[in-house]
């Protein structure tokens, strides 16, 4: 038989049987309606219809899916290497997973697609997102700090992938904080992939298909999937709910301040080179002890908050977009301020934080119920930032907030996003050169 | 012999770590000289230890009483690179290879069941040999493998059994985990006799399920670790949590004993054919079978006992011997066949890290989370290689 090239060397090649499969232009940014200014920001039109024309282009100066409007849908993915695995075994995957990742996020098939050369052979690509186009999908990778370092067990000594010479000074593990309750099967991992959709079945079939990649490279450890995105990343989008029935983050970091991200978001010369342009990714897995809250007035809802439940409103008035005066007494009681002292907005609030920022991107979740009959129900927070330091900073100013009482961290992760990849070039690869 | 093929089962397959091609030379002649081998009933004298690569003849003299078989195995003293059977006492017969550099074994089985005896190294030196395979004598070589598999089953199962029954708990708790080697390394093979697998190797909620008496390895583990299935709770209030008296031991273990006879006695019936993909497919079941949600990943194949790293291991082994087996029909994707090599190394190299058949392996419920999660992920590493051998070695 002819030999039968791996799937490795298959990337980049459209497979032929897929080509005639797509319906509609994929290869485009959906440009009507996208915000001026600023490249690879397109709008969103939401939903299967909208996904055939809806492309975030994988390759830029950044990556795709930090300051891409917000989509619908999130399947977030974290990997370990695999023990024995080297510094070419983590080229190669990042090589073939920045290939998969430039088809995928254009709608196309991976590898030879759903019809292998020969009915013996599984299909290459799992097939299930046949014909639903791109969905504004945007896969995003990070680098945990156990690839510069080794593992805990190795007193982090080790240089596994040699590349320890290039471990940015701002990378440090994120310290323990009051009420975590971290479960290791949401914790950690070498690599993070988000991906973000307007369809569930979008996001889940490009993680399936790099995991499958991934065999003998890095193995998934653990996923989260997600829903309804409780952050806006562009003035263009509403401010969503979370599963509390509130707005939050409303003083998010927005794609249109540019001056503000270039201070807040991508690392800049206090990064080693193939981190400028990149930023820091913090995902924490927030368990919500839904029915408790459900049972709590409205008016400690909207204190615990610090702003009203419907409008969104800061409790010192007006609307949404109000500056919040924290100073501003309560009309019923003017010895207290309106916005109680550990309000969850007072205590996030840059104000409090030295001006600190981050650009917000969770999702809410929901993992079906527990065996009590309470919904495994929550906020799957992600923020990026410059340095690692800002989340620690707001994280600590949250230990008195009222929140805490409904809420339980259970997961966590930090990682280094590296800059976007320019066409023909594979994410990080300025950190192997 | 497997009267089904007109032709010697005299075929070689590789060492499982080297790359060379091996065949089948279903006429070739004798070689002038040919090593004398004799057969006793307790022995195997090989004349000499060492032969040149290329085609290599037997002559083997049964002086025992026992009819008798000769094996000549691969490096991992699994894989058969050629066997004769039926040898009558007194009789002699030939068995040709043809085979390059590598290291060998030697073994014979009197009486053709058990694990065979007087087994002896055998080194082939000289160039590799470039052969063209045939199919026919690939998959009597793999047959021949489940045969000798089989064989060796049988005794182990009896011993098994026998402690069992005789209610030395200590004894029959070692000897359980042993004595499912050989069949997790054909399971595929006794999953094609539809009844027999329900009977030897179903776990309690598939015979529940299906409205089949609880019979067979499990059942005995069940009551042989009564006291583990009373403390899980998953069972509270089922009869078979009812410990057995000596006579119903002496029903369930009698009846794994036959079932197991009957499996033996089916794979060595002329009518037992396999096809190649048969066994690629069957080596990617083997795996399958590993990671199946009620399978030895999960730790739910062996619930009560834990035993389940020695069943992980001997799956893996018997997909190996699969892909040893059809190595030659695979020489046209040699990235691949490499691939795999490497993976089942690496496979085999962490499972050994939880100890071995010898010395025992951990109990499967000490293993933690992480740890299942690391040999899941080396399980993917080989799996996904696996599933395109298939496709290699049909169209090869």
């Amino acid at each position: 038989m002819a030999v039968r090239p791996t799937r490795r060397g298959l990337f980049g090649l459209a497979g032929a049987g897929a080509a005639g499969l797509l319906v509609g232009g994929t290869g485009g940014i959906a440009a009507a309606g996208g915000v001026p200014g600023i490249a690879g920001v397109p709008a969103l039109s939401g939903g299967r219809d909208g996904g055939r024309q809806a492309t975030v282009p994988f390759y830029g100066a950044h990556q795709a899916g930090i300051v891409t409007p917000a989509q619908d849908r999130l399947h977030f993915a974290s990997f370990t290497m695999l023990a024995g695995t080297g510094r070419d075994d983590l080229i190669a995957l990042l090589r073939d997973w920045s290939e998969a990742a430039s088809m995928l996020t254009q709608g196309k098939p991976v590898g030879t697609g759903v019809e292998p050369d020969s009915l013996l052979l599984p299909p290459d690509d799992t097939g299930e997102a046949e014909g639903l186009g791109s969905g504004h999908l945007t896969l995003t990778f990070g680098l945990g700090r156990a690839l510069f370092v080794g593992a805990a067990d190795d007193a982090g000594e080790a240089d596994p992938y040699g590349i320890r010479g290039r471990l940015p000074q701002a990378f440090e593990p994120l310290p323990s904080f009051a009420f975590d309750l971290l479960a290791p099967g949401y914790t950690g991992g070498d690599l993070c992939v988000q991906a973000c959709a307007d369809d569930p079945q979008v996001a889940v079939h490009a993680i399936r298909n790099l995991a499958r990649i991934a065999a003998g490279r890095a193995h998934l450890r653990w996923s989260q999937l997600g829903f309804g995105r409780t952050a806006s990343t562009s003035r263009a989008q509403d401010t969503p709910r979370n599963l509390f029935g509130f707005k939050d983050g409303t003083a998010n970091l927005m794609a249109e301040d540019d001056g503000e991200l270039a201070e807040h978001l991508w690392a800049g010369d206090e990064a080693p080179e193939w981190l400028r342009g990149g930023s820091y990714l913090v995902a924490r897995k927030i368990q919500m002890t839904i029915e408790s809250w459900d049972r709590s007035s409205l008016a400690e809802q909207e204190r615990i908050f610090g702003r009203t439940k419907l409008a969104g409103g800061p409790l010192s008035g007006g609307e949404e977009f109000t500056e919040p005066d924290f100073t501003a007494p309560d009309p019923e009681q003017t010895a207290q301020p309106a916005i109680d002292i550990a309000a969850h907005m007072r205590l996030a609030h840059p104000l409090h934080n030295g001006g600190a920022r981050m650009l917000r991107r969770g999702y809410n979740y929901v993992d079906g119920s527990n065996e009590l009959g309470q919904l495994s129900a929550g906020l799957f927070f992600i923020s990026y930032q410059r340095d690692p330091a800002t989340f620690v900073r707001v994280q600590r100013s949250l230990k008195p907030d009222l929140l805490n009482e409904y809420i339980r961290h259970i997961g966590s992760g930090l990682w280094a996003v590296p800059a976007g990849a320019a066409r023909g070039e594979f994410i990080a690869q300025a950190l192997f050169e | 012999m497997h009267h089904k093929y007109a032709l010697p089962a005299t075929c070689a397959a590789a060492a499982a770590t080297m790359l060379l091609l091996t065949g089948c030379v279903p006429n070739a002649a004798p070689s002038a000289t040919s090593i004398a081998v004799t057969s006793t009933d307790t022995d195997c004298v090989v004349e000499t230890a060492t032969a040149a690569g290329g085609t290599i003849t037997f002559t083997v003299k049964n002086d025992g009483k026992k009819v008798s078989e000769f094996y000549v195995l691969g490096s991992n003293e699994l894989t058969i690179v050629g066997e004769v059977e039926n040898i009558a006492p007194g009789a002699s017969r030939d068995l040709t290879i043809q085979a390059g550099p590598g290291d060998y074994f030697t073994s014979c089985k009197p009486g053709m069941i058990g694990a065979g005896v007087g087994q002896a190294a055998f080194t082939i030196t000289g160039d590799e040999v470039q052969t063209s395979p045939e199919e026919e004598a690939i998959v009597a070589q793999y047959i021949a493998y489940v045969k000798a598999q089989s064989e060796e089953l049988v005794p182990q199962v009896q011993a098994f059994v026998a402690a069992y029954v005789a209610g030395d708990d200590a004894e029959a708790k070692r000897l359980f985990p042993i004595a499912r080697i050989n069949y997790e390394r054909i399971e595929p093979t006794a999953e094609q006799f539809g009844d027999l697998d329900p009977k030897i190797d179903y776990r309690k909620p598939g015979a529940d399920e299906e409205g089949l008496p609880f019979t067979g390895f499990h059942r005995i583990e069940m009551d042989l670790w009564n006291e583990q299935a009373v403390a899980a709770g998953r069972y509270t209030g089922d009869d078979d949590l009812t410990p057995l008296t000596p006579a119903e031991r002496k029903v369930v273990g009698d009846q794994l004993v036959v079932d197991i006879t009957e499996l033996k006695d089916k794979v060595a019936s002329p009518e037992f054919t396999l096809t190649l993909a048969d066994i690629t497919e069957g080596a990617k079941g083997l795996l399958d079978e590993i990671a199946a949600p009620d399978g030895k990943l999960p730790g739910e194949e062996n619930e009560f006992s834990h035993t389940d790293l020695y069943d992980f291991t001997a799956n893996v082994e018997g997909a190996q011997v699969a892909l040893d087996t059809v190595r030659p029909l695979a020489a046209g994707d040699p990235e691949l066949v490499t691939e795999l090599d490497d993976r089942f190394a690496s496979m085999l190299e962490l499972l050994a890290t939880y100890g071995s058949y010898e010395d025992g392996f951990v109990s499967y419920d000490t293993v933690t989370q992480a740890e299942r999660n690391d040999l899941a992920a080396a399980l993917t590493a080989l799996s996904e290689p696996l599933s395109r051998l298939t496709a290699a070695v049909v169209q090869g």
